[in-house]
């Protein structure tokens, strides 16, 4: 099968600053892609040049087989997009704006009644439908904004920081809404909170730079950590000293370094490295056992996703 | 279609005049404006004459001062807002976008200078003016403002700033009222050739809303006018895709 969004060679210029430097990607049908990366990374700029608000300077995007720079029409037909900071018309109401957007879509009489109808019951704007945008609290906003990007039922929904400024619980409805529309559709979704891309996102894209420096599952972007699956153990003070101790760790096949960490009340703690990211908490915990050590704490890391993406953007 | 989305921008651009107080504050004081300018300065009881000429005569200077502050919003608060991201990854075509715009804002002038009536119904009442005359005149005051619109609109397209909008609009439509203006053309009447005279004069609103205001239609007047305005809004859409390149 086709890939719904085929990202080819993309590269975007600014004068001498290459914003985006040759990304290419494909993204399929039920797929949800969290795109990362710092402030300036060029996430933005790459969802502009996909719904075809920006042309690239090279390289091509292809949704659902037309090409965004030949069909535009075609391409923005099939998307829905959430700017950046969901910019909306001020003075108009979400239910003229709802309105015109349903209209711009192409839907007329009952049918656009019922799309306005079902759009604002799934993001919950009935309570403000009449009252200006520009009076609406930055949450409803982003829910109009919401509102109007998917409307049209779209088979591909790209997003610019959907839930940046919005409280935890609108952060989670927003998830919700975004997790049930999953599988049907495209979604590209741009975020700075990682947390986000564990709860809805299948795949992930660090962007540094203009270039992509790391693509996969959220837990496969954690196995990238140096911490995956190095383990924790903590000791209370017993027969063996310190010296001890720490020869016997830094002995096993298994650990590839040990760090000392501070202990309180002469504990003895230690992160212990594997080789190339191979479990060793059955080889640690053997260890432990035949020692007689006491332990107080013994738990195997997954490695997060800041220290992934500090690691390869910094 | 293509003309049903033209349709929807235009009836969404025209209501956001009377959604908020642009509308009646450009209306009230346009009004007022026509009015000093018609029976104050331009004499209309001392000429004792059944015609619109005072009122007629001072439009373009109401325009060099309005029509900037009336198209300076149209792409400019766009761009502030980032609603422009918006309007422009819809499925609409670019030109759609620029010609709802301006249709709507050229309507809206329409209403404006359609409720000018009262001026039309004191002249009748106090005299028999040339109705056809009267015509003419409204029509040369629309097809004018249309132009000085499309050179605001495509001004505006140029900045997110609507200060600097307004400020370089108005100087642009000056120099096209200028243009046709006795200090201007004296300037250059002094060592220019004539063809060179002639071809400033005819750039100028003046010149060719003069004609058409004193009741003399003529078609090169009315093309003058017309394809001024397509160049601007040419210029309007060529501004967006340039400005969408980088």
């Amino acid at each position: 099968m086709q890939a719904m969004i085929k990202i080819d060679r993309l590269r975007k210029d600014f004068g001498r600053f290459t914003a985006v430097d040759d990304i290419s990607f494909e993204v399929n049908q039920g797929e949800v892609l969290g795109f990362l990366g710092p402030n300036g990374a060029g996430k933005s700029t790459t969802m502009k040049m996909i719904t075809g608000y920006l042309p690239p300077s090279s390289g091509s995007v292809t949704v659902a087989g037309y090409d965004v720079a030949e069909h535009p029409l075609e391409v923005k037909r099939r998307i829905g997009y959430l700017p950046e900071g969901a910019p909306a018309y001020p003075d108009m109401t979400p239910a003229d704006f709802l309105d015109f957007i349903a209209e711009v879509r192409g839907f007329r009489g009952k049918e656009k009644q019922r799309r306005v109808q079902d759009t604002v019951r799934q993001v919950s704007l009935e309570d403000v439908l009449h009252q200006p945008i520009d009076t609406l609290s930055k949450g409803f906003k982003r829910r109009v904004g919401l509102a109007q990007a998917i409307l049209h039922d779209p088979q591909v929904l790209i997003m610019d920081e959907p839930t940046d400024g919005l409280d935890p619980n609108q952060k989670h409805e927003v998830r919700t809404l975004i997790g049930n529309m999953a599988r049907e559709k495209v979604i590209i979704l741009s975020t700075h909170i990682l947390e986000e891309v564990h709860a809805v996102c299948s795949r992930a894209i660090i962007i540094a730079r203009g270039r992509i420096v790391a693509d996969g599952t959220p837990e496969e972007l954690e196995a990238k950590s140096q911490w995956h699956n190095s383990v924790t153990l903590t000791l209370s003070p017993g027969k063996d000293s310190p010296e001890q101790v720490r020869e016997q760790l830094e002995a096993m096949p298994g650990v590839a370094r040990l760090e000392t960490l501070p202990g309180h009340d002469n504990r003895l703690r230690y992160q212990l490295y594997p080789h190339a990211a191979r479990p060793i908490l059955a080889d640690v915990s053997r260890m432990v056992h035949e020692r007689q050590w006491e332990v107080e704490e013994m738990r195997q890391n997954q490695g997060r996703l800041d220290d992934v993406f500090r690691a390869i953007t910094a | 279609m293509k003309g049903s989305n033209l349709w929807v921008l235009f009836k969404r651009e025209l209501s956001a005049y009377f959604a908020t107080p642009i509308a009646y504050v450009f209306i009230v004081i346009f009004l007022f404006l026509s009015g000093i300018f018609t029976f104050y300065l331009g004499g209309f009881f001392a000429r004792g004459q059944a015609d619109l000429l005072p009122f007629f005569s001072f439009h373009p200077w109401l325009y060099l001062f309005l029509i900037p502050a009336l198209a300076m919003r149209l792409w400019a608060e766009e761009r502030k807002s980032g609603s422009i991201e918006l309007l422009l990854t819809l499925p609409v075509t670019v030109s759609q976008a620029v010609m709802g715009k301006f249709l709507a804002a050229w309507a809206f002038t329409a209403i404006a200078l359609s409720l000018t009536f009262p001026v039309w119904i004191t002249v009748n009442y106090l005299g028999e003016p040339d109705n056809g005359v009267i015509l003419a005149g409204y029509l040369g005051s629309l097809l004018m403002a249309g132009a000085a619109l499309a050179i605001g609109a495509s001004i505006s397209a140029l900045t997110k700033n609507q200060v600097i909008a307004f400020v370089v609009s108005l100087v642009v439509t000056l120099v096209f009222i200028l243009s046709g203006f006795p200090l201007v053309l004296d300037f250059f009447s002094g060592w220019a050739p004539q063809a060179v005279v002639d071809a400033i004069a005819s750039f100028s609103f003046l010149t060719h809303f003069d004609a058409i205001s004193k009741g003399v239609i003529d078609v090169r007047d009315i093309i003058y006018f017309l394809s001024l305005t397509a160049f601007w809004l040419f210029a309007n859409i060529t501004f967006l895709e340039m400005k969408k390149a980088d």
